[in-house]
Protein backbone atom coordinates (compact mmCIF):
# COMPACT_ATOMS: atom_id res chain seq x y z
CA UNK A 1 0.00 0.00 0.00
CA UNK A 2 1.11 3.25 -1.04
CA UNK A 3 1.45 6.48 1.75
CA UNK A 4 -1.14 7.99 -0.13
CA UNK A 5 -3.56 5.13 -0.08
CA UNK A 6 -2.71 4.37 4.18
CA UNK A 7 -3.36 7.92 4.72
CA UNK A 8 -6.47 8.07 2.38
CA UNK A 9 -8.04 4.55 4.57
CA UNK A 10 -6.88 6.23 8.17
CA UNK A 11 -9.00 9.25 6.86
CA UNK A 12 -12.07 7.03 5.75
CA UNK A 13 -12.15 4.51 8.90
CA UNK A 14 -11.50 8.37 11.08
CA UNK A 15 -14.50 9.70 9.43
CA UNK A 16 -16.47 5.79 10.32
CA UNK A 17 -15.56 6.80 13.99
CA UNK A 18 -16.59 9.89 13.71
CA UNK A 19 -19.92 9.30 12.42
CA UNK A 20 -20.45 6.47 15.27
CA UNK A 21 -19.69 9.18 17.50
CA UNK A 22 -22.63 10.93 16.66
CA UNK A 23 -24.59 9.18 16.05
CA UNK A 24 -23.82 7.63 19.86
CA UNK A 25 -23.66 11.65 20.96
CA UNK A 26 -27.54 11.84 20.03
CA UNK A 27 -28.16 9.07 21.96
CA UNK A 28 -26.51 10.96 25.06
CA UNK A 29 -28.57 14.14 23.95
CA UNK A 30 -31.60 11.71 24.62
CA UNK A 31 -30.70 10.23 27.68
CA UNK A 32 -29.80 13.52 28.94
CA UNK A 33 -32.94 15.62 27.94
CA UNK A 34 -35.58 12.71 28.39
CA UNK A 35 -34.24 10.13 30.94
CA UNK A 36 -32.04 12.24 33.35
CA UNK A 37 -33.98 13.95 36.18
CA UNK A 38 -33.30 17.93 36.02
CA UNK A 39 -31.11 19.27 38.59
CA UNK A 40 -33.32 20.49 41.73
CA UNK A 41 -31.42 24.48 42.01
CA UNK A 42 -30.41 24.79 38.40
CA UNK A 43 -33.01 23.26 36.20
CA UNK A 44 -32.52 22.48 32.45
CA UNK A 45 -29.46 24.83 32.60
CA UNK A 46 -28.08 22.01 34.11
CA UNK A 47 -28.23 19.94 30.78
CA UNK A 48 -25.18 21.57 28.72
CA UNK A 49 -23.19 20.18 31.88
CA UNK A 50 -23.36 16.91 29.84
CA UNK A 51 -21.57 18.79 27.09
CA UNK A 52 -19.49 21.26 28.68
CA UNK A 53 -17.30 18.49 31.00
CA UNK A 54 -16.42 16.10 28.38
CA UNK A 55 -15.54 18.68 25.94
CA UNK A 56 -13.48 20.12 28.77
CA UNK A 57 -11.88 17.06 28.91
CA UNK A 58 -11.23 16.47 25.44
CA UNK A 59 -9.63 20.00 25.46
CA UNK A 60 -7.49 19.17 28.04
CA UNK A 61 -5.94 15.48 26.86
CA UNK A 62 -5.47 17.23 23.52
CA UNK A 63 -3.35 19.45 24.73
CA UNK A 64 -1.36 16.92 26.92
CA UNK A 65 -1.26 15.15 23.19
CA UNK A 66 0.42 18.01 21.55
CA UNK A 67 3.30 18.75 24.74
CA UNK A 68 4.35 15.20 24.93
CA UNK A 69 4.28 14.39 21.43
CA UNK A 70 6.54 17.51 20.88
CA UNK A 71 8.65 15.97 23.40
CA UNK A 72 8.92 13.15 21.21
CA UNK A 73 9.40 14.80 18.18
CA UNK A 74 12.40 16.40 19.53
CA UNK A 75 13.50 13.23 20.06
CA UNK A 76 12.63 11.16 17.15
CA UNK A 77 12.83 13.70 14.86
CA UNK A 78 10.03 11.76 12.76
CA UNK A 79 7.86 14.00 10.73
CA UNK A 80 4.70 12.28 11.16
CA UNK A 81 4.66 13.20 15.31
CA UNK A 82 4.76 16.95 14.03
CA UNK A 83 1.63 16.19 12.38
CA UNK A 84 0.15 14.30 14.82
CA UNK A 85 0.51 17.00 17.36
CA UNK A 86 -0.54 19.98 14.67
CA UNK A 87 -3.78 17.38 14.21
CA UNK A 88 -4.21 17.16 18.04
CA UNK A 89 -3.77 21.19 18.54
CA UNK A 90 -6.25 22.14 15.79
CA UNK A 91 -9.44 19.31 17.50
CA UNK A 92 -8.09 20.87 20.64
CA UNK A 93 -9.25 24.08 19.38
CA UNK A 94 -12.22 22.61 18.73
CA UNK A 95 -13.28 21.15 21.88
CA UNK A 96 -12.01 24.73 23.22
CA UNK A 97 -14.26 26.67 21.57
CA UNK A 98 -17.18 23.82 22.41
CA UNK A 99 -16.04 24.18 26.46
CA UNK A 100 -15.75 27.82 26.07
CA UNK A 101 -19.13 28.56 24.90
CA UNK A 102 -20.88 26.11 26.58
CA UNK A 103 -19.59 27.47 30.09
CA UNK A 104 -20.86 31.26 29.94
CA UNK A 105 -24.08 29.55 28.68
CA UNK A 106 -24.42 27.54 31.20
CA UNK A 107 -22.72 30.47 33.71
CA UNK A 108 -25.02 33.09 33.33
CA UNK A 109 -28.35 31.61 34.49
CA UNK A 110 -26.75 29.63 37.40
CA UNK A 111 -23.83 31.50 38.72
CA UNK A 112 -25.41 34.93 37.26
CA UNK A 113 -22.86 36.15 35.09
CA UNK A 114 -21.12 35.06 31.66
CA UNK A 115 -18.03 35.42 33.27
CA UNK A 116 -15.95 34.33 36.26
CA UNK A 117 -12.11 34.33 36.93
CA UNK A 118 -12.32 31.45 38.67
CA UNK A 119 -9.12 29.02 38.51
CA UNK A 120 -10.49 26.74 35.97
CA UNK A 121 -12.19 29.36 33.65
CA UNK A 122 -9.00 30.98 33.54
CA UNK A 123 -6.59 28.29 33.05
CA UNK A 124 -9.09 26.89 30.08
CA UNK A 125 -9.21 30.23 28.41
CA UNK A 126 -5.15 30.47 28.36
CA UNK A 127 -4.92 26.92 27.57
CA UNK A 128 -7.35 27.67 23.99
CA UNK A 129 -4.62 31.17 23.56
CA UNK A 130 -1.58 28.63 23.67
CA UNK A 131 -3.84 26.90 21.06
CA UNK A 132 -4.27 29.33 18.76
CA UNK A 133 -0.95 30.69 19.20
CA UNK A 134 0.68 27.47 18.14
CA UNK A 135 -1.73 27.16 15.07
CA UNK A 136 -0.23 30.64 14.15
CA UNK A 137 2.88 30.33 14.51
CA UNK A 138 2.43 27.00 12.20
CA UNK A 139 1.01 29.16 9.79
CA UNK A 140 3.65 31.97 9.85
CA UNK A 141 6.52 29.38 9.24
CA UNK A 142 5.98 27.82 6.10
CA UNK A 143 9.32 25.70 5.75
CA UNK A 144 8.52 21.73 6.96
CA UNK A 145 11.28 21.20 9.30
CA UNK A 146 11.50 24.83 10.84
CA UNK A 147 8.10 24.44 11.59
CA UNK A 148 7.91 21.14 13.35
CA UNK A 149 11.03 22.25 15.47
CA UNK A 150 9.22 25.43 16.25
CA UNK A 151 5.93 24.14 17.28
CA UNK A 152 7.63 21.28 19.26
CA UNK A 153 9.25 23.94 21.19
CA UNK A 154 6.14 26.05 21.90
CA UNK A 155 4.44 22.78 22.89
CA UNK A 156 6.59 22.19 25.37
CA UNK A 157 7.02 25.73 26.85
CA UNK A 158 2.95 25.49 27.19
CA UNK A 159 3.03 21.93 28.98
CA UNK A 160 5.35 23.84 31.52
CA UNK A 161 3.56 26.91 32.02
CA UNK A 162 0.38 25.42 32.45
CA UNK A 163 1.31 24.17 36.64
CA UNK A 164 2.43 28.19 37.07
CA UNK A 165 -0.88 29.73 35.63
CA UNK A 166 -2.60 26.87 37.97
CA UNK A 167 -0.99 28.33 40.81
CA UNK A 168 -1.18 31.98 39.34
CA UNK A 169 -5.01 32.03 39.69
CA UNK A 170 -5.21 30.06 43.15
CA UNK A 171 -2.60 32.91 44.50
CA UNK A 172 -4.61 35.55 42.84
CA UNK A 173 -8.04 34.10 44.19
CA UNK A 174 -7.03 33.56 47.71
CA UNK A 175 -6.02 36.83 48.60
CA UNK A 176 -9.35 38.25 48.05
CA UNK A 177 -12.39 37.05 49.08
CA UNK A 178 -15.16 35.33 46.65
CA UNK A 179 -17.87 37.02 45.93
CA UNK A 180 -21.35 35.37 47.07
CA UNK A 181 -23.02 35.40 43.97
CA UNK A 182 -20.68 33.24 41.77
CA UNK A 183 -20.46 30.41 44.23
CA UNK A 184 -20.61 27.42 42.33
CA UNK A 185 -21.17 24.69 45.03
CA UNK A 186 -21.69 21.57 43.09
CA UNK A 187 -23.44 19.22 44.75
CA UNK A 188 -22.20 15.48 44.11
CA UNK A 189 -24.12 13.48 41.39
CA UNK A 190 -27.03 11.23 41.66
CA UNK A 191 -26.28 8.02 39.78
CA UNK A 192 -28.60 8.72 36.68
CA UNK A 193 -27.01 11.95 36.18
CA UNK A 194 -23.55 10.07 36.94
CA UNK A 195 -24.25 7.65 34.41
CA UNK A 196 -25.26 10.06 31.18
CA UNK A 197 -21.69 12.46 32.32
CA UNK A 198 -19.59 9.02 31.62
CA UNK A 199 -21.65 7.81 28.97
CA UNK A 200 -21.14 11.84 27.10
CA UNK A 201 -17.78 11.39 28.67
CA UNK A 202 -17.06 8.06 26.16
CA UNK A 203 -18.90 9.52 23.56
CA UNK A 204 -16.65 12.83 23.61
CA UNK A 205 -13.79 10.43 23.63
CA UNK A 206 -14.87 8.48 20.35
CA UNK A 207 -15.19 11.85 18.65
CA UNK A 208 -12.02 12.87 19.72
CA UNK A 209 -9.99 10.00 18.20
CA UNK A 210 -12.47 10.27 15.20
CA UNK A 211 -11.53 13.47 14.52
CA UNK A 212 -7.82 12.99 15.42
CA UNK A 213 -7.58 9.68 13.04
CA UNK A 214 -9.54 12.06 10.40
CA UNK A 215 -7.10 15.03 10.71
CA UNK A 216 -4.50 13.41 11.08
CA UNK A 217 -5.34 10.98 7.79
CA UNK A 218 -5.75 14.23 6.36
CA UNK A 219 -1.82 15.73 7.19
CA UNK A 220 -0.82 12.56 5.87
CA UNK A 221 -2.27 12.61 2.70
CA UNK A 222 -1.20 16.24 2.00
CA UNK A 223 2.36 15.13 3.10
CA UNK A 224 2.74 12.32 0.71
CA UNK A 225 0.98 14.26 -2.15
CA UNK A 226 3.77 17.00 -1.47
CA UNK A 227 6.35 14.21 -1.35
CA UNK A 228 4.95 12.69 -5.03
CA UNK A 229 4.60 16.44 -6.22
CA UNK A 230 8.40 17.08 -5.55
CA UNK A 231 9.51 13.56 -7.36
CA UNK B 1 30.89 25.56 31.81
CA UNK B 2 33.41 28.59 32.43
CA UNK B 3 33.59 28.63 28.83
CA UNK B 4 30.16 29.11 28.09
CA UNK B 5 29.63 31.93 30.34
CA UNK B 6 32.49 33.18 29.09
CA UNK B 7 31.43 33.27 25.08
CA UNK B 8 27.92 34.25 26.38
CA UNK B 9 29.30 37.24 28.08
CA UNK B 10 31.41 37.85 24.39
CA UNK B 11 28.34 37.46 22.50
CA UNK B 12 26.34 40.15 25.13
CA UNK B 13 28.92 42.38 24.82
CA UNK B 14 28.66 42.57 21.26
CA UNK B 15 24.71 43.10 20.91
CA UNK B 16 25.23 45.70 23.68
CA UNK B 17 28.33 47.52 21.71
CA UNK B 18 25.95 47.59 18.49
CA UNK B 19 23.28 49.33 20.82
CA UNK B 20 25.25 51.32 22.37
CA UNK B 21 26.76 52.29 18.96
CA UNK B 22 23.61 52.67 16.92
CA UNK B 23 21.12 53.80 20.20
CA UNK B 24 17.93 53.68 17.81
CA UNK B 25 16.48 50.87 19.57
CA UNK B 26 16.90 51.99 23.23
CA UNK B 27 15.62 55.32 22.83
CA UNK B 28 12.53 54.78 20.83
CA UNK B 29 11.88 51.76 23.33
CA UNK B 30 12.70 54.53 26.33
CA UNK B 31 10.22 57.18 24.50
CA UNK B 32 7.88 54.70 23.34
CA UNK B 33 7.29 53.80 28.04
CA UNK B 34 7.38 57.38 28.50
CA UNK B 35 4.36 57.57 25.91
CA UNK B 36 2.57 54.43 27.72
CA UNK B 37 3.13 55.94 31.05
CA UNK B 38 1.60 59.06 29.64
CA UNK B 39 -1.43 57.47 28.11
CA UNK B 40 -2.14 55.74 31.11
CA UNK B 41 -2.12 58.56 33.44
CA UNK B 42 -5.30 59.90 31.10
CA UNK B 43 -6.97 56.70 30.49
CA UNK B 44 -8.88 56.46 34.02
CA UNK B 45 -11.31 58.75 35.70
CA UNK B 46 -9.28 60.65 38.29
CA UNK B 47 -12.31 61.03 40.29
CA UNK B 48 -12.91 57.26 40.66
CA UNK B 49 -9.20 55.78 40.58
CA UNK B 50 -6.67 57.15 42.13
CA UNK B 51 -2.90 57.28 40.94
CA UNK B 52 -1.91 54.77 43.25
CA UNK B 53 -4.43 52.36 43.01
CA UNK B 54 -3.53 52.39 39.47
CA UNK B 55 0.50 52.40 39.80
CA UNK B 56 1.87 48.83 40.14
CA UNK B 57 -0.68 47.42 37.16
CA UNK B 58 0.63 50.38 34.90
CA UNK B 59 4.37 50.04 36.13
CA UNK B 60 4.12 46.27 34.87
CA UNK B 61 2.40 47.15 31.52
CA UNK B 62 4.45 49.36 30.40
CA UNK B 63 7.65 47.12 30.96
CA UNK B 64 6.11 44.77 29.40
CA UNK B 65 5.07 46.72 26.23
CA UNK B 66 8.50 48.48 26.23
CA UNK B 67 10.55 44.99 26.99
CA UNK B 68 8.83 43.35 24.02
CA UNK B 69 10.61 46.02 21.63
CA UNK B 70 13.70 45.29 22.58
CA UNK B 71 13.52 41.60 22.24
CA UNK B 72 12.36 41.72 18.97
CA UNK B 73 15.24 43.21 18.02
CA UNK B 74 17.94 40.62 19.42
CA UNK B 75 17.75 38.11 16.94
CA UNK B 76 16.62 40.74 13.86
CA UNK B 77 20.07 41.91 13.75
CA UNK B 78 21.27 38.42 13.14
CA UNK B 79 19.15 37.64 10.50
CA UNK B 80 20.10 40.72 8.32
CA UNK B 81 23.31 39.89 6.48
CA UNK B 82 22.94 36.50 7.69
CA UNK B 83 25.44 37.40 10.80
CA UNK B 84 23.75 34.35 12.59
CA UNK B 85 25.51 31.97 10.52
CA UNK B 86 28.55 33.36 11.69
CA UNK B 87 28.17 32.88 15.08
CA UNK B 88 27.08 29.87 14.88
CA UNK B 89 30.42 28.89 12.74
CA UNK B 90 32.38 30.47 15.77
CA UNK B 91 33.47 27.69 18.38
CA UNK B 92 30.99 28.63 20.93
CA UNK B 93 28.17 26.29 21.46
CA UNK B 94 24.62 26.97 21.41
CA UNK B 95 23.89 27.61 25.26
CA UNK B 96 26.32 30.26 25.47
CA UNK B 97 24.34 32.01 22.41
CA UNK B 98 21.00 31.40 24.40
CA UNK B 99 22.82 32.99 27.25
CA UNK B 100 24.38 35.56 25.31
CA UNK B 101 20.98 36.77 24.04
CA UNK B 102 19.28 36.52 27.55
CA UNK B 103 22.24 38.40 28.94
CA UNK B 104 22.23 41.05 26.33
CA UNK B 105 18.21 41.46 26.44
CA UNK B 106 18.49 41.44 29.92
CA UNK B 107 20.86 44.22 30.47
CA UNK B 108 18.71 46.37 27.78
CA UNK B 109 15.50 45.91 29.38
CA UNK B 110 16.96 46.58 32.51
CA UNK B 111 18.33 50.21 31.86
CA UNK B 112 15.05 51.15 30.22
CA UNK B 113 13.31 50.04 33.83
CA UNK B 114 16.19 51.67 35.45
CA UNK B 115 15.22 55.34 33.28
CA UNK B 116 11.31 54.44 33.35
CA UNK B 117 11.02 53.89 37.06
CA UNK B 118 11.87 57.21 38.56
CA UNK B 119 9.62 58.73 35.82
CA UNK B 120 6.67 56.87 36.77
CA UNK B 121 7.91 57.61 40.13
CA UNK B 122 7.00 61.43 39.22
CA UNK B 123 4.07 60.58 37.07
CA UNK B 124 2.55 58.51 39.53
CA UNK B 125 3.60 60.48 42.63
CA UNK B 126 4.27 57.53 43.98
CA UNK B 127 7.40 56.91 46.55
CA UNK B 128 9.83 54.76 44.93
CA UNK B 129 12.87 55.55 46.64
CA UNK B 130 12.06 53.72 50.13
CA UNK B 131 11.22 50.53 49.04
CA UNK B 132 13.83 50.62 46.13
CA UNK B 133 15.95 47.79 46.99
CA UNK B 134 13.11 44.90 47.39
CA UNK B 135 11.62 46.53 44.00
CA UNK B 136 14.85 45.97 42.22
CA UNK B 137 15.04 42.66 43.35
CA UNK B 138 10.80 42.08 41.92
CA UNK B 139 11.83 43.99 39.33
CA UNK B 140 15.05 42.21 38.40
CA UNK B 141 13.40 38.61 39.27
CA UNK B 142 10.20 39.49 37.10
CA UNK B 143 12.76 40.58 34.17
CA UNK B 144 14.32 37.25 34.24
CA UNK B 145 11.40 35.83 33.50
CA UNK B 146 10.28 37.53 30.71
CA UNK B 147 13.61 37.62 29.19
CA UNK B 148 14.58 33.67 29.22
CA UNK B 149 10.94 33.03 27.48
CA UNK B 150 10.84 36.17 25.15
CA UNK B 151 14.74 35.03 24.10
CA UNK B 152 13.66 31.56 23.03
CA UNK B 153 10.56 32.43 21.42
CA UNK B 154 11.78 35.78 19.84
CA UNK B 155 14.53 33.47 18.15
CA UNK B 156 11.95 31.72 16.61
CA UNK B 157 9.60 34.15 15.51
CA UNK B 158 12.39 36.59 14.25
CA UNK B 159 12.49 34.09 11.48
CA UNK B 160 8.88 33.82 10.81
CA UNK B 161 6.34 36.07 9.11
CA UNK B 162 4.53 39.16 10.66
CA UNK B 163 7.21 38.75 13.84
CA UNK B 164 6.61 42.05 15.51
CA UNK B 165 3.17 40.41 15.80
CA UNK B 166 4.08 37.03 16.22
CA UNK B 167 6.13 38.13 19.44
CA UNK B 168 3.11 39.11 21.74
CA UNK B 169 0.66 36.38 20.59
CA UNK B 170 3.30 33.67 21.51
CA UNK B 171 4.32 35.22 24.47
CA UNK B 172 1.68 37.15 26.59
CA UNK B 173 0.09 34.13 27.97
CA UNK B 174 3.80 32.89 29.35
CA UNK B 175 3.50 36.06 31.03
CA UNK B 176 0.67 36.12 33.09
CA UNK B 177 2.34 34.18 35.68
CA UNK B 178 5.25 36.62 36.17
CA UNK B 179 3.55 39.62 35.57
CA UNK B 180 0.58 38.70 38.46
CA UNK B 181 3.65 37.89 40.89
CA UNK B 182 5.13 41.57 40.15
CA UNK B 183 2.32 43.01 39.86
CA UNK B 184 1.24 41.64 43.58
CA UNK B 185 4.76 42.24 45.25
CA UNK B 186 4.88 45.68 43.49
CA UNK B 187 1.56 46.56 45.35
CA UNK B 188 2.89 45.56 48.58
CA UNK B 189 5.80 47.58 48.06
CA UNK B 190 4.26 50.71 47.35
CA UNK B 191 1.65 50.03 50.30
CA UNK B 192 5.08 49.98 52.27
CA UNK B 193 4.34 46.58 53.62
CA UNK B 194 7.27 43.86 53.47
CA UNK B 195 7.77 41.48 51.17
CA UNK B 196 7.21 38.63 53.55
CA UNK B 197 3.51 38.93 52.92
CA UNK B 198 3.69 37.73 49.23
CA UNK B 199 6.20 35.10 50.12
CA UNK B 200 3.57 32.99 48.00
CA UNK B 201 3.98 34.48 44.92
CA UNK B 202 8.18 35.53 45.46
CA UNK B 203 8.63 31.76 45.69
CA UNK B 204 6.35 31.11 42.37
CA UNK B 205 8.14 33.68 40.36
CA UNK B 206 12.00 32.27 41.95
CA UNK B 207 10.32 28.76 40.51
CA UNK B 208 9.27 30.18 37.21
CA UNK B 209 12.78 31.99 36.77
CA UNK B 210 14.43 28.59 37.26
CA UNK B 211 11.84 26.79 34.76
CA UNK B 212 12.11 28.71 32.47
CA UNK B 213 15.93 29.92 31.98
CA UNK B 214 16.57 25.55 32.11
CA UNK B 215 13.78 25.23 29.64
CA UNK B 216 15.41 27.42 26.97
CA UNK B 217 18.75 26.34 27.30
CA UNK B 218 17.34 22.72 26.72
CA UNK B 219 15.16 24.12 23.82
CA UNK B 220 17.23 26.82 22.18
CA UNK B 221 19.58 24.42 20.03
CA UNK B 222 15.31 23.46 18.38
CA UNK B 223 15.11 27.12 17.35
CA UNK B 224 18.32 27.06 15.06
CA UNK B 225 18.35 25.94 11.82
CA UNK B 226 21.22 23.67 10.87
Amino acid sequence: MTPLERATRLSNLGLAVTTVGFVALAGVYVRALAFTPLERFQGPAQKIFYVHVPAAFCALLAFGIVGVISLLYLWLKDERLDLFSASAAEVGVAFSVVMLTTGPLWGKPVWGTWWTWDARLTLTLFLFFLFVGYLLLRNAVPEPTQRARYSAVLGISGLVLIPFIHISVYLFRTLHPEPILLKPGRPSLPTTMLTTLLLSLGVFAVLLVGFLMQRYGLALTRAAREERGLA
Amino acid sequence: MRETLRDAITIARKDLLLEFRARTTAISALVFSALVLVIFYFARDPTEISDRALAPSVLWVTFTFAGMLGLNRAFQIELETRALDGILLAPANRTSLYLGKVFANLAFVLMLEAITVPLFGVFFNVDVVSPLVPLAGVIILATIAFVAVGTLFSAMTARTRFAELMLPVLLVPFLMPPITAAVQMTERLFAGRPLSEVAGWLRLLAAYDIAFVILGILLFEATLDE
